[in-house]
């Protein structure tokens, strides 16, 4: 007789592994074990859990805001922050400026094949810590695997809904007197992905502001701040805001160059780069507008948060003049701010 | 921060300021060469505080401005092909050529890149030997010491499938042909100060003393432009033309002597067509007969043909100081950073896009005074 076979090997490999393939998008028992394993164990809430093809939600008597934001940020992990962190923060910081508080918001994935698994449960836990961070739940998601090459790792969407406590009358009442303020140092979140993503070396880094904006809107209400506008200044920076503003309210906006708070990380950087911070994404810095006369009780109730001890007044509206936007510097008359063309910093967020 | 505050130190300013006003007893026409100096007056406005005693005339140093239009279309025709990658910086992406420009290219093939350094250029073609990768290698004084240095990387590496699209300037022979042009009124210059920071000021001396114009070295600050812009108003009049340096802190007379060193060994200089100046003699530096392997037109055949520039910008004009953005009929209208004409309106430190970022007041005024 033969040598006994020593047991039978199945010759096809496990499923699953250490990657995302497109198995798993294909609706089967890989992505059930993908949601139930990887997903819900993180990200799973109350209206989550049953799986539905929709959340089913409690009615409630405030009037809603909605909002939509998706992120394709490279690279998915930068100093200060990564990219299920910017796509919970992002969501509701555009609700919290609009005086909503975030409730509920959806998760959508389209994950590239080959996305190693490890990477979207660090993601997911960040997510999920967000999320906690600001008392929103994840009601409802969605998960996709492309081929190669057909997405960049990781894309996502939110879309969050929240109730508003905190009525504005919003940029178009901007008038002359009016004050701006910065909640923080602006230009972070742009440089700290620009110099991680080319491998520029910068020491220390700069880190990214990414960062909920909900506790300081609620201070602001508590404090009653009789706050006209407020706006997260995400791509195109501060700029971009202004020219918003003044374009919605007929004005011109003055900005103090020297009042403008830029951490010294972020400065180095746009020194050596040629850029500008007034131009660079924030992902946890808001612009906000009040009457005449209410900018210092604004800065002393935002300074009571930790998160916007850098709060600073930086400029005030003007009746229109040629330009819609001018920056007063140190020295030298006013010149007026272009705005950011959109080029030097893709896929930032 | 060190270095930057105490050269945009507003009190500074003002007393600079005070002495130019005091010192000038007729109004000078003074060209700064670089474009980033240009955007350095405009962006705190220092032309307005001159006016009066000082009138700039901005000068051709951009090199994006002045690569010329065949270039261009030359780095379009390689994109196009099915197995090259252009690399470049930025700014050239966006510059139009005669149909397309890169950044067009880029996003229908995909085979162009930015890059922050021609050594990353390098990296990619022994990343990817199934491409030939090209670097389109413009600039002044300032960038040929790093293009040099990625040939002769790409020689040690072996590499075969690297190649440079060379479109380099050289700033002197185009002062000299500034300075011999009656039309351009000039009475003194001020140097670039990165360029000097290389190349040295030696060579100025001969320069200066030949055209009786002051050549003052200068740096990008505030205070360093408006401390070139007293030591040239001083010396036109005492009557003085000499070479000055006031970017002491970086500039020395002969230059960095390893980097120009590399540079002679590589690049040997040529005549070569300018944006808006034409062929300007010994404008340009082209690869050395022993490195021709990296010179992409030697590897390359070039199917398209010279062409000439878009009949309504007028960007030689502005190149060589005749007319200020603002007075050409296309600025602001038909020309913008959105949709650009000329490659003035595309760079970070074309003339065109400065006065449209920082002057937006006087493009809408029309108050600037026609130069003819």
């Amino acid at each position: 007789m033969g040598p006994k076979p020593s047991g039978f090997t199945c010759p096809v490999p496990a499923v699953g592994g250490d990657h995302i393939t497109l198995a798993h998008g294909e609706g089967g028992r890989l992505m059930r074990r993908l949601i139930e394993q990887t997903i819900l164990p993180q990200v799973g809430s109350t209206f989550l859990a049953p799986l539905g093809d929709a959340a089913l939600l409690p009615a409630i008597t405030r009037p809603l805001a909605m909002s939509t934001d998706s992120f394709v940020v490279s690279p998915l992990f930068f100093p200060g922050g990564d990219i299920g962190k910017l796509a919970v923060f992002g969501t509701v910081n555009d609700l919290a400026v609009s005086g909503a508080r975030p409730l509920w918001i959806s998760l959508a994935m389209i994950v590239e094949e080959g996305l190693a698994l490890e990477t979207l449960e660090r993601v997911l836990t960040s997510i999920a810590q967000a999320a906690a961070q600001v008392g929103v739940s994840v009601v409802t998601g969605d998960t996709k695997v492309v081929p190669r090459h057909a997405a960049d790792g990781l894309f996502l969407n939110t879309t969050g809904i929240g109730e508003v406590f905190f009525p504005l009358a919003g940029a178009s009442s901007l008038t002359a007197g009016d004050e701006l303020l910065v909640s923080g140092p602006v230009g972070r979140h742009g440089m700290a992905v620009m110099t991680s993503r080319e491998g520029l070396q910068f020491d220390p880094p700069p880190t990214s502001d990414c960062a909920p904006l909900f506790d300081a809107v609620q201070t602001l209400q508590k404090a009653g701040v009789p706050v006209k506008a407020m706006r997260d200044a995400t791509r195109g920076g501060l700029a971009a805001v202004m020219h918003e503003w003044a374009q919605a309210s007929r004005t011109t906006l003055v900005v103090h160059e020297p009042d403008l708070p830029v951490t010294s990380e972020v400065r180095g950087a746009c020194e050596v780069l040629g850029l500008d911070p007034i131009h660079v994404a924030n992902e946890g810095t808001m612009v906000i507008a009040v009457p005449s006369g209410s900018g210092a009780a604004t800065l002393a109730a935002l300074r009571n948060i930790p998160q916007c001890s850098g709060a600073a007044l930086v400029g005030h509206v003007t009746r229109r003049g040629l330009s819609p936007v001018v920056v007063r510097r140190k020295f030298g008359p006013e010149i007026p701010l272009d705005e950011p063309l959109g080029a030097p910093l893709p896929r930032i967020c | 921060m060190k270095y930057l505050d105490e050269y945009r130190d507003p009190e500074c300013c003002r007393r600079l300021l005070a002495q130019i006003r005091r010192t000038v007893s007729r109004p000078w026409t003074v060209m700064e060469v670089c474009g980033g100096q240009t955007h350095g007056f405009l962006r705190y406005g220092l032309d307005q505080e001159l006016a009066g005693c000082v009138e700039l005339i901005h000068g051709p140093g951009c090199p994006v401005c002045v690569t010329p239009l065949e270039s261009i279309d030359f780095a379009v025709e390689l994109a196009r092909r099915g197995d090259a990658l252009v690399t470049s910086f930025g700014d050239m992406l966006r510059v139009p050529g005669s149909r397309e420009s890169l950044m067009q290219v880029r996003a229908s093939t995909g085979n162009v890149q930015v890059v922050y350094s021609p050594l990353d250029a390098v990296d990619l073609a022994r990343r990817t030997p199934e491409r030939q990768v090209v670097f389109f290698a413009v600039g002044f004084e300032t960038t040929t010491p790093a293009t040099a240095l990625a040939v002769h990387q790409a020689h040690d590496l072996g590499l075969t499938n690297f190649s440079l699209l060379v479109s380099h300037v050289r700033v002197l022979p185009a002062m000299e042909l500034l300075a011999a042009d009656p039309q351009a009124g000039i009475h003194g210059f001020l140097a670039a100060g990165h360029v000097c920071t290389v190349a040295g000021f030696d060579s100025y001396v001969d320069f200066s003393r030949r055209h009786r114009m002051p050549v003052v070295v200068t740096g990008f600050e505030p205070v360093d432009l408006l401390s070139g812009v007293l030591e040239c108003v001083e010396q036109l009049e005492r009557g003085e033309a000499r070479v000055a340096n006031r970017y002491a802190r970086s500039a020395r007379a002969a230059g960095n002597q390893p980097a120009l060193g590399l540079v002679a060994d590589v690049y040997e200089p040529c005549d070569r067509p300018w944006r808006g100046l034409g062929v300007v003699p010994a404008g340009g530096l082209r690869l050395r007969a022993e490195w021709a392997t990296w010179d992409a037109e030697t590897r390359f055949p070039r199917q398209s043909q010279a062409v000439s520039e878009p009949p309504e910008c007028r960007s030689g004009e502005v190149l060589t100081g005749r007319i200020k953005p603002p007075q050409c009929e296309c600025f602001g209208v038909r020309c913008t950073p959105e949709s650009p004409l000329g490659a003035p309106m595309v760079s970070a430190e074309g003339a065109c896009s400065a006065y449209y970022r920082y002057a937006v007041a006087r493009r809408e005024t029309g108050s600037d005074s026609t130069r003819s």
